[in-house]
């Protein structure tokens, strides 16, 4: 039974506390004396702070505090860039927890009102009078770039100057991209395309927010706070607060999705855990969706300039390309390395490239921070590849599938080396397509769509070949690329008497079922009933340290350190077992948790008899501790490179440009699957995710730098009535160097879906001679650019 | 300016005084003390804060608590019969129909809502009766897998 666990689509254990509203979220915690704190945020998008006056507010009905920029000087330092990305003449504007003479953006914090009641912090903001002078602003990446724009920041946090907006400008290349273009534009093809990847909004269906609670007879802080990293936030909020590190305790209780959005450190959290400091009691501070929008961090945002080099039988010779990515006003936590390392490194994808360059400008602009985003840098990789592949297969003639064939990277096993320098470690990208084709009759799709528009709807395909980098990672890679932290996991492992288990780990999943299939694990390792283990997580007190869920790495890394750890239990238990049985450990045998002298079955201790022996320490071999508990700190050797191909098939009313999605299927690959339920459930999410990106989202800010799409009435989510069922198939390829043989499944669909819808679309449009359309797809833009093509 | 208010949260009556502007949500959160009902948005747009008053589900943050004076609400915390939960709740469940849970009460209340006005909703019935709710986790598909499953419960149990 137990051994069966592993590959079970068993119910999660999370779900009975969520279905009942028992669960509690940050904003669910009350604590005794607890005060409320709102956010006074800037009304410009860029601007010189003149006055402000705080006087009406503080006399409101309720307010214990109001304090400015002014009042945290010296208490709260800068909020950290954790990414030092080197070589890249990386340039950290100083990003204060209240800005005091300029404002940067709209969300940019100004003042901090507590008070007793929340309605009562809510009026006394209102109250504060704050002038600005307004300054130009800027919030395309491109334009912030360019000699006349408007500059953010004069100086970096050493005192350099920061010239032309510019954060970072980071480089990878490969082989001879200029031979490989002047052989193309002399016998081959080239292709150039220009790609938007526009500012998206995470949404993480619960806010972000901070509950802190100082004790002032200890020094000690505690922080619940909706974070993907406890461990990386007590670590940061020691830095900027001062409070040491063993004094600061971070909870992330039940957190409500993250999507990358809540992997960064944020003022307000600090901010909130100063108010604590100085009132001497708990503060809560939960932003509203508005605000949510306004300041909470969102990704992509690039714009690429790509070219192609290709043979005219559409083999690919090189790749050139230049990206500004809009950083927004400050560098969020892990900013500089998501286009840069999760981007540039991925673009050879599941092809064989022999010549790439790809300069990438990370640009300041008047806009929130953008930080990672579900995929992080590759599904912007994957878009770029896949839209380029489709262009060269109209360009040529041919279909894409076959453009893709031609250039895949043939079946390995053990490692594969890719210009960028990344070392793939399995895969078998020709085998995934041929599935994805067979299994949705791709051919007589394309049959169909040759007959010609129906009732004026033009059927489209769009492909979308996939390798994703994840499992991060090797930290010693990771402090090459400058990160500042480890990327290893840890887990403790400890047996009770009775049998039954306690599982402690660094990880810290927010949705994604985690405590289901870690249990499924030891239960798998060691033949205890899953429902005998109890995993916990998200507490700094009582785990060990960990690095944070995010970049598809819980499983793959942190469910590696628990299986190594379950796995030293069983060999601790086997020496037990030898002993009890009075046989040498070699000749013991293990079997579902079972320890047995090989050949004979019937004499045998099961892992409850040994727990039980191990606690109460009666008979040990000689020199055994007494217990049975382990602890690993698992540190990967490489990362773990998951992939797949997607299909979506759209139809598109000509006269309307209404896109319809109506069908798509995912093909993953993320190896073998602990729990096949929660991994159909996480393709589905990314998957929509992506084609939300595709067809209906986009934030915008106007040219003063106010934010346009400011709430969810104005950015458009995928809604149920929006989408089709999404049929979810897979394969199954181990990786060579992980315990378990797993990758990580979490980003796959939204690496994957953005390029296979965009791909469908224009497909369709294809006979009307559409060439491309900046995402989203709304069906004006889509009617537009028919409008066009029908003019040229 | 306060208005005495009572409303019945799950079976328990609840009295105050309130500011005529506060909303039944966060009357529900705070004064009756019953925090499965979220707040997602500001603008109505997310339906995390569905709840049902007098067996009619409405969002909690566009309700007023002095309109609900009187009336009887319903929340997640009230839908199950003691330990044995609803059908709704036993289909999100069996069939994967959350991830990260904050938008599942408001989720499943507006399932019964939709399931309490048609029985046996087809697929596009469900979509179209769960619109007006946000999720971000699970693309909805297994929410639309849960809801049909929970109607077929229903259903065999009538």
């Amino acid at each position: 039974m137990s051994s069966r666990i592993f590959g079970s689509g068993i119910r999660r254990r999370e779900d009975p506390r969520l279905i009942t509203g028992s669960a509690l979220y940050t904003h669910d915690i009350t604590l005794p004396g607890m005060a409320y704190a709102v956010m006074l945020r800037s009304s410009h998008a860029h601007a010189r702070i003149t006055r402000i006056d705080t006087d009406r507010a503080a006399a409101a009905p309720g307010v214990l505090a109001v304090y400015t920029g002014a009042d945290i000087e010296g208490a709260l330092q800068p909020v950290p860039c954790a990414w030092l990305l080197p070589d890249s003449g990386l340039k950290i504007a100083p990003y204060p927890c209240i800005a005091r003479d300029v404002v940067h953006y709209t969300g940019d914090i100004v003042a901090v009102v507590v008070a007793e009641e929340l309605p009562q912090a809510h009026d006394a903001v209102e109250l504060i009078e704050a002038d600005y002078e307004p300054l130009p602003a800027v919030t395309d990446p491109e334009q912030a770039a360019g000699a006349d724009a408007p500059q953010l920041h004069a100086k970096d946090v050493n005192g350099d100057d920061i010239a032309g907006n510019q954060a970072f400008h980071w480089t990878v290349a490969g082989g001879d991209v200029d031979a490989a273009f002047a052989e193309a534009e002399a016998d081959g093809v080239v292709i150039k395309e220009r790609i938007l990847q526009q500012r998206l909004i995470p949404n993480a269906m619960e806010p972000r927010g901070a509950v802190a609670q100082y004790n002032r007879a200890t020094g000690e802080l505690t922080l619940w706070n909706t974070t993907q990293n406890p461990h990386i936030v007590r670590f940061l909020c020691s830095v900027v607060t001062g409070i040491p590190e063993d004094k600061l305790r971070v909870i992330a209780p039940e957190v409500g999705g993250g999507f990358g959005s809540k992997i960064a450190v944020y003022p307000a959290d600090f901010i909130t855990v100063f108010c604590s400091k100085q009132l001497g009691r708990p503060v809560k501070w939960i932003e509203t969706r508005s605000e949510n929008y306004q300041a909470t961090t969102h990704g992509r945002d690039h714009v690429q300039d790509v070219e192609l080099a290709a043979t005219k039988d559409g083999r690919i010779t090189g790749l050139r390309c230049t990206v500004h990515a809009g950083m927004g006003a400050y560098l969020s936590t892990a900013a500089p390395g998501i286009p840069t390392i999760l981007h540039g490194l991925m673009l050879s994808g599941c092809y064989t490239i022999p010549a790439l360059k790809e300069d990438v400008y990370g640009v300041y602009t008047n806009g929130v921070p953008v930080e990672a985003y579900r995929g992080a840098g590759r599904p912007e990789a994957t878009f770029m590849l896949e839209r380029l592949i489709d262009v060269l297969a109209g360009e040529l003639g041919m279909d894409p599938a076959d453009v893709r064939r031609r250039n895949f990277i043939p079946k390995f096993d053990d490692g594969h080396e890719v210009i960028t320098t990344l070392n793939y470690d399995s895969g078998d990208y020709p085998g995934a397509l041929d599935k994805l084709l067979d299994h949705t009759g791709y051919q007589a799709l394309r049959e169909r769509q040759a007959a010609g528009p129906s009732n004026g709807k033009y059927l489209g395909l769009g492909l979308s070949s996939y390798v994703e980098i994840c499992g991060l990672g090797p930290s010693q890679v990771a402090g090459a690329i400058g990160f500042q932290g480890g990327l290893w996991e840890s887990a403790i492992v400890r047996f009770h008497p009775t049998g039954k288990v306690h599982v402690f780990i660094g990880a810290s999943p927010h949705g994604q079922g985690e405590e289901t299939t870690f249990a499924q694990i030891v239960a798998s390792e060691i033949g205890v009933d899953a429902g005998d283990v109890k995993i916990f997580h998200g507490d700094t007190d009582a785990t060990p340290m960990g690095w944070g869920t995010y970049g598809s790495r819980t499983t793959a890394v942190g469910g590696a350190a628990l299986a190594l750890a379950v796995r030293k239990i069983r060999d601790k238990a086997k020496v037990l077992a030898a002993h009890l049985l009075e046989a040498s450990v070699e000749d013991m045998d293990y079997e579902d948790g079972k320890f047995f002298v090989k050949g004979s079955p019937d004499k045998s201790k099961t892992i409850q008899d040994i727990a039980l022996m191990a606690n109460v320490a009666w008979d040990l071999p000689e020199g055994m501790e007494a217990g049975l508990e382990a602890s690993t700190f698992y540190d990967p050797p490489n990362f773990v490179f998951p992939y797949g191909a997607h299909l979506a098939v759209v139809e598109v009313d000509a006269a309307t440009g209404q896109v319809d999605l109506t069908g798509y299927t995912a093909l993953d690959d993320c190896g073998p699957q602990i729990n096949p339920v929660i991994v159909e459930g996480q393709v589905h999410g990314g998957v929509v995710q992506g084609i939300g990106q595709a067809l209906w989202e986009g934030a915008a800010y106007d040219d003063s730098g106010q934010l346009v799409t400011g709430s969810m009435l104005d950015y458009a989510l995928p809604r149920a009535d929006l989408l089709p069922p999404i049929d979810v198939i897979s394969t199954v390829t181990r990786s060579p160097h992980h315990p378990l043989g797993v990758k990580g499944i979490g980003e796959a669909g939204t690496i994957a879906s953005t390029a296979a819808v965009y791909n469908a679309v224009i497909d369709a449009l294809k006979p009307l001679g559409v060439k491309r359309i900046d995402m989203p797809f709304t069906p004006e833009r889509v009617w537009r650019a028919i409008q066009e093509a029908k003019g040229s | 300016m306060t208005v005495p208010v009572r409303i019945t949260v799950n079976g328990r009556p609840v009295e105050r005084d309130v500011e005529p502007r506060l909303l039944l949500v966060h009357f529900i959160r705070v004064f009756a003390e019953q925090t499965g009902t979220k707040i997602g948005c500001d603008t109505s747009q997310c339906g995390a804060c569905t709840v049902l008053i007098d067996g009619v589900s409405a969002k909690s943050c566009t309700t007023l608590a002095v309109q609900a004076d009187g009336s009887s609400v319903t929340t997640i915390e009230g839908l199950s019969d003691g330990e044995q939960l609803h059908p709704l709740q036993e289909s999100f469940w069996n069939k994967h129909g959350l991830q990260c849970g904050f938008c599942t009460p408001g989720m499943i209340l507006a399932s019964h809502e939709l399931l309490r006005t048609n029985a046996s909703p087809s697929e596009a019935e469900i979509r179209h009766g769960l619109e007006g709710n946000m999720c971000r986790c699970t693309g909805y598909q297994n929410i639309v897998r849960a809801v049909r499953d929970a109607a077929e419960t229903m259903a065999t149990a009538k």
